[in-house]
C-alpha cells in the first residue's frame, strides 16, 4: 500500500480531490513515513483518549460536589460527560491532525494524503482500544490462566485440562449442552417458521406477531420466574396452582415436580428458551418469506400446487440461507445459556450446562484456572460458527 | 371449482385457529404472572390464577375468641361476639371448634363448648358465644371457619415488593447501569463504523473480519480476565466498571450494525459534500450521523434490552449490596429465599419486565429493522 502510493490513490477522498497531485509527493521521505504515520496515529489517538478521559473525570468530580446525592442524577451526568468526552476526543484529535498536516500552504497535497492515512485510525481508536481490552485480550489471558492454579499465580501446566477430562459434572454439562443444541435451535426455527407462515395469511397477523415476539423483551430470569410458576408443584390431593400440574391432574394423572425429573427436566428448561427465541426466528423468517419473488409462487399456483406443496417445495428451498442464519444465531445463544439454568435448578438434578458450570467454578469454587478452562471449551465450541460467519461476511462485502 | 373454494374457507379457519393457539401459548405464561401479581396473596397460594374470577373456599387460620372473663352481660346471659372475616366480606360454609374437625358444623348451628358456652357462627362470619352464668377463665375459645371468599384483587403485593423488599432501589440501580451503558457505546461505534464503511486504509478488511468474529465471542471468556484487571487497577465492583464492560461487550454488534447501514447510504451525498470542501469529520457529524438515526435507534434498543435484562455481567462486576443489586439479581435472590411466596415473585417479576416490554411495544419497528440488518445480510 505505502510503496505503490503514487499509482493507487489511498482513499476515496484522495480519489476525488487530489488524485492528480499524488504523483507530486516526494519519494525521498518514503522510507521513514510509514513509521512516522504510525507514531503520529498512536500519539494523537492515545493522547486524545487520555486527555478527554481526564477532563471528563475532572469535570465529574467538580460537578459531583455540588450535585445532590442522587444515584440517577449521577448516572445521567456520567452519560452526558461520557458522550461529551467522546465528542471531545473526536473533535480534538481531528483538530490536532489538521494542525500537524495543514491542508493549506506549500505542502497541501502531501499533507492531505498523510492526514488521510492517519484519520481512519483516529476514528477507530476508541473502539479498537475497548475491543482489544474487553474481548481480544481476555482470549489470550484465559489461555494463560488455564495453565495456572486457582488464584492464577502458580503455574500448573495441563493439570486443569486433565481434571476437566475426568470430571463427571463436565461430562454431564457437555451432554446437556449437546441436547440443548439439538433441540432449541430446531424447535425455535420450526415454531418461528410456522408462526411466520401462518401469520402472513391472516388479517390480524401483525398483532399476532407482536404477541409471539414479546417474550424476546423479557429477561431470562424473568422468564424463569414465569415458567417456574407454570411448573409449580403441590403434593397430590392439594389444589395445584401451577397450570401444568393442574392440567394433568384434571386428566387424572399424578402431579409431578417437573424440574427435578431427570432427564425430562432438561427439556422443561429448554422450553423457556424456545419460548423466548421463537419470536426472533419468526420475525426474520417472515421477512425472508415476503422477499420471495411472486412469480415463483404464481407459477406453482397455475400448475395446480396446493398450499402445502407451495410452502414446502417452492418457498422453503428459497429461504434456506436465512434459516441457516437463524439457526446459527440461536446456536450461539444456546452455548451461552446460563441464567435459565441458574434460576431454575442451579445445575441440580442432572441439568448442569457449560456456562453455569463455569460460573460455579468462578464464584463458588473460586478457581480461576478451572473456570478459564471451561470458558475456553465454550469458546472452542463457538469457533466453527465464528469462522463460518467471517467467511459469509467476506463474501457479502 | 366450488370444492376449491370450500377448501380455501376451511384452510382459513385452520390457519386462524392455529394462530390463536400459538398466540395463547406465547402470551398466557406472562398473563398468568400479571393476574397472579394482582391477586390477594392468600387466594394466590391455594388456587390457580385461572380460577381467580370465581369464589374460592378455604380454611381460615384458627381464630381465638376473647377470654371468657371478658364476656358482657346481655339480659340474663353473658355474651362474647365478633367477626371472623374482619370486614373483608365472604361467606362461612362451615365451622368447627377443634383442629381435628374444622368443618364439623353448618353456619347457624349451635354447639356447646367445654366450658358450657353455646357457640353460633352465622353465614357472614359473625360469631356469638352465650353463657348462662358469668364465665371465668383467660383462654379464649379457638374457632375454625371455612369461608367462601369472593375473588379479591389488590395492589398490596406491589406495595410490598416496592417498599419493603427493596425492589424500588434495585429499579434505580438497574436504571443507573442501563442509561450510560446504552448511550456511550453508540458514539464510539458510530465513528468506527464510518471509518470502516467509507474510508480506505490498509487492514480494513481484516478489521471487519475481526469484528464479525468478535460478535460471537462468548462473554464467559471475558469475565475472569476483566475481573482480575479491575482488581489490579483498583476499579473493583463499581458502576464505572460495569458501564465500560457493557460498552465493550456491545461494541461489536454496534459497529457491525452501523457499518452495514452506513455502507448502504448513497455515495453521491458524501461526494458532493466533499466537492464543497467538507472534511470527513464534518461529513460524519453533519450528514452521516443524522441519516443513520434508524440504525442508531435499533442498536440503542438492543443494547437497552440486553443491559436491562442482563444478570451475568451485573453479578460479576457489581456487588451484592443494596446500592448495587440490580433487578435481575434481586429476582434471582428472591427465587432463592422466597421461592414459595408467589405473590412476591410474580409482582417482582412484573416490575422487572414492564419497562423492557413497554420499550419493546413502543419501538418494535426499530427493533425489527435492526434484527433484519444484523442477521439477514451478514452473519
Amino acid at each position: 500500500m505505502l510503496t505503490n502510493e503514487g499509482g493507487k490513490a489511498p482513499s476515496a477522498q484522495a480519489d476525488k480531490s487530489v488524485s492528480t497531485a499524488a504523483s507530486l509527493h516526494n519519494p525521498a521521505t518514503e522510507g521513514g513515513s510509514w513509521f512516522r504515520t504510525l507514531a503520529y496515529t498512536v500519539v494523537i489517538a492515545l493522547g486524545g483518549i487520555i486527555v478527554s478521559a481526564v477532563i471528563a473525570v475532572a469535570l465529574y468530580s467538580l460537578i459531583a460536589t455540588v450535585l445532590p446525592d442522587s444515584q440517577l442524577l449521577n448516572a445521567t451526568l456520567v452519560m452526558v460527560l461520557g458522550v461529551a468526552a467522546c465528542f471531545g476526543y473526536f473533535w480534538s484529535t481531528n483538530k490536532a491532525l489538521d494542525t500537524i498536516y495543514p491542508s493549506r500552504g506549500d505542502n497541501a497535497t502531501f499533507n492531505i494524503l498523510r492526514a488521510n492515512e492517519v484519520r481512519p485510525w483516529l476514528f477507530l481508536g476508541p473502539a479498537v482500544v475497548i475491543l482489544g481490552i474487553y474481548l481480544v485480550y481476555p482470549v489470550f489471558n484465559s489461555i494463560w490462566l488455564s495453565l495456572h492454579g486457582p488464584s492464577g499465580n502458580e503455574f500448573i501446566g495441563l493439570d486443569n485440562y486433565v481434571w476437566l477430562a475426568g470430571d463427571t459434572t463436565f461430562r454431564e454439562s457437555l451432554l446437556n449442552n449437546f441436547l440443548w443444541l439439538l433441540v432449541v435451535p430446531a424447535m425455535s426455527t420450526v415454531f418461528g417458521l410456522l408462526a411466520a407462515a401462518l401469520t402472513d395469511r391472516i388479517a390480524w397477523g401483525n398483532v399476532a406477531k407482536s404477541l409471539i415476539f414479546m417474550p424476546m423483551a423479557i429477561s431470562f430470569i424473568g422468564a424463569s420466574v414465569i415458567w417456574k410458576f407454570i411448573y409449580d408443584y403441590r403434593a397430590a390431593g392439594d389444589e395445584q396452582i401451577g397450570i401444568l400440574n393442574a392440567i394433568i391432574t384434571w386428566f387424572g394423572a399424578e402431579p409431578q415436580a417437573w424440574i427435578t425429573l431427570y432427564p425430562w427436566n432438561n427439556f422443561f428448561l429448554m422450553v423457556i428458551l424456545i419460548w423466548i427465541q421463537t419470536g426472533f426466528a419468526m420475525v426474520i423468517l417472515s421477512a425472508a418469506l415476503r422477499g420471495i419473488p411472486e412469480e415463483t409462487v404464481e407459477a406453482a399456483v397455475i400448475d395446480g400446487a396446493n398450499p402445502l406443496q407451495i410452502f414446502f417445495k417452492i418457498k422453503l428451498p428459497q429461504i434456506t440461507g436465512t434459516i441457516a442464519v437463524v439457526w446459527t444465531t440461536i446456536t450461539i445463544l444456546v452455548l451461552k445459556v446460563f441464567d435459565i439454568v441458574l434460576a431454575m435448578t442451579n445445575g441440580q438434578w442432572g441439568s448442569q450446562v457449560l456456562a453455569n458450570f463455569m460460573f460455579d467454578w468462578m464464584f463458588r469454587g473460586l478457581d480461576f484456572g478451572r473456570a478459564s478452562v471451561v470458558a475456553l471449551v465454550i469458546m472452542v465450541l463457538v469457533l466453527p460458527i465464528m469462522v463460518l460467519n467471517i467467511r459469509q461476511a467476506q463474501k457479502d462485502m | 371449482m366450488s370444492v376449491g373454494v370450500g377448501n380455501r374457507a376451511a384452510l382459513t379457519w385452520v390457519v386462524n385457529i392455529s394462530v390463536i393457539v400459538l398466540v395463547a401459548a406465547w402470551t398466557l405464561p406472562t398473563f398468568g404472572i400479571l393476574v397472579s401479581s394482582l391477586r390477594d396473596k392468600d387466594q394466590l397460594a391455594i388456587t390457580g390464577w385461572w380460577t381467580s374470577l370465581t369464589s374460592s373456599e378455604r380454611n381460615l387460620p384458627a381464630q381465638r375468641a376473647p377470654a371468657p372473663a371478658e364476656a358482657v352481660q346481655d339480659g340474663d346471659v353473658w355474651v362474647l361476639s365478633g367477626e371472623l372475616f374482619e370486614g373483608e366480606g365472604g361467606k362461612a360454609s362451615s365451622f368447627g371448634i377443634s383442629s381435628r374437625a374444622p368443618q364439623a358444623f353448618e353456619p347457624g348451628e349451635t354447639t356447646e363448648l367445654r366450658d358450657g358456652g353455646m357457640l353460633t357462627v352465622d353465614e357472614t362470619g359473625g360469631y356469638r358465644i352465650e353463657y348462662s352464668k358469668q364465665p371465668e377463665g383467660t383462654r379464649g375459645q379457638r374457632i375454625f371457619v371455612t369461608g367462601v371468599e369472593p375473588p379479591r384483587f389488590t395492589f398490596d403485593n406491589y406495595r410490598q415488593v416496592l417498599f419493603a423488599s427493596g425492589l424500588a432501589q434495585s429499579f434505580i440501580n438497574t436504571l443507573t447501569v442501563t442509561i450510560p451503558a446504552t448511550i456511550i457505546p453508540i458514539l464510539i461505534a458510530a465513528y468506527a463504523a464510518y471509518a470502516l464503511a467509507w474510508m480506505e486504509f490498509p487492514g480494513r478488511a481484516l478489521l471487519l473480519a475481526v469484528i464479525v468474529g468478535l460478535l460471537v465471542v462468548p462473554l464467559q471468556m471475558s469475565l475472569i480476565p476483566i475481573l482480575k484487571l479491575y482488581t489490579d487497577l483498583d476499579i473493583g465492583k463499581s458502576y464505572i466498571g460495569i458501564w465500560l464492560a457493557h460498552t465493550g461487550f456491545g461494541l461489536p454488534l454496534a459497529v457491525y450494525l452501523l457499518r452495514n447501514y452506513m455502507a448502504g447510504l448513497p455515495r453521491e451525498i458524501m461526494e458532493s459534500a466533499r466537492v464543497d470542501g467538507a472534511s470527513d469529520f464534518d461529513i460524519f457529524r453533519k450528514i452521516i450521523l443524522p441519516l443513520s438515526f434508524p440504525a442508531l435507534a435499533s442498536f440503542a434498543i438492543f443494547q437497552f434490552l440486553w443491559v436491562w435484562n442482563d444478570l451475568l455481567v451485573a453479578t460479576v462486576f457489581l456487588g451484592n449490596n443494596e446500592e448495587q443489586l440490580v433487578l435481575t439479581g434481586r429476582l434471582r435472590e428472591l427465587l432463592g429465599s422466597r421461592g414459595g411466596n408467589w405473590e412476591i415473585l410474580t409482582a417482582s417479576a412484573f416490575v422487572s419486565i414492564i419497562v423492557p416490554i413497554c420499550v419493546f411495544f413502543g419501538l418494535q419497528r426499530y427493533l425489527v429493522r435492526g434484527l433484519l440488518a444484523g442477521s439477514v445480510k451478514g452473519g
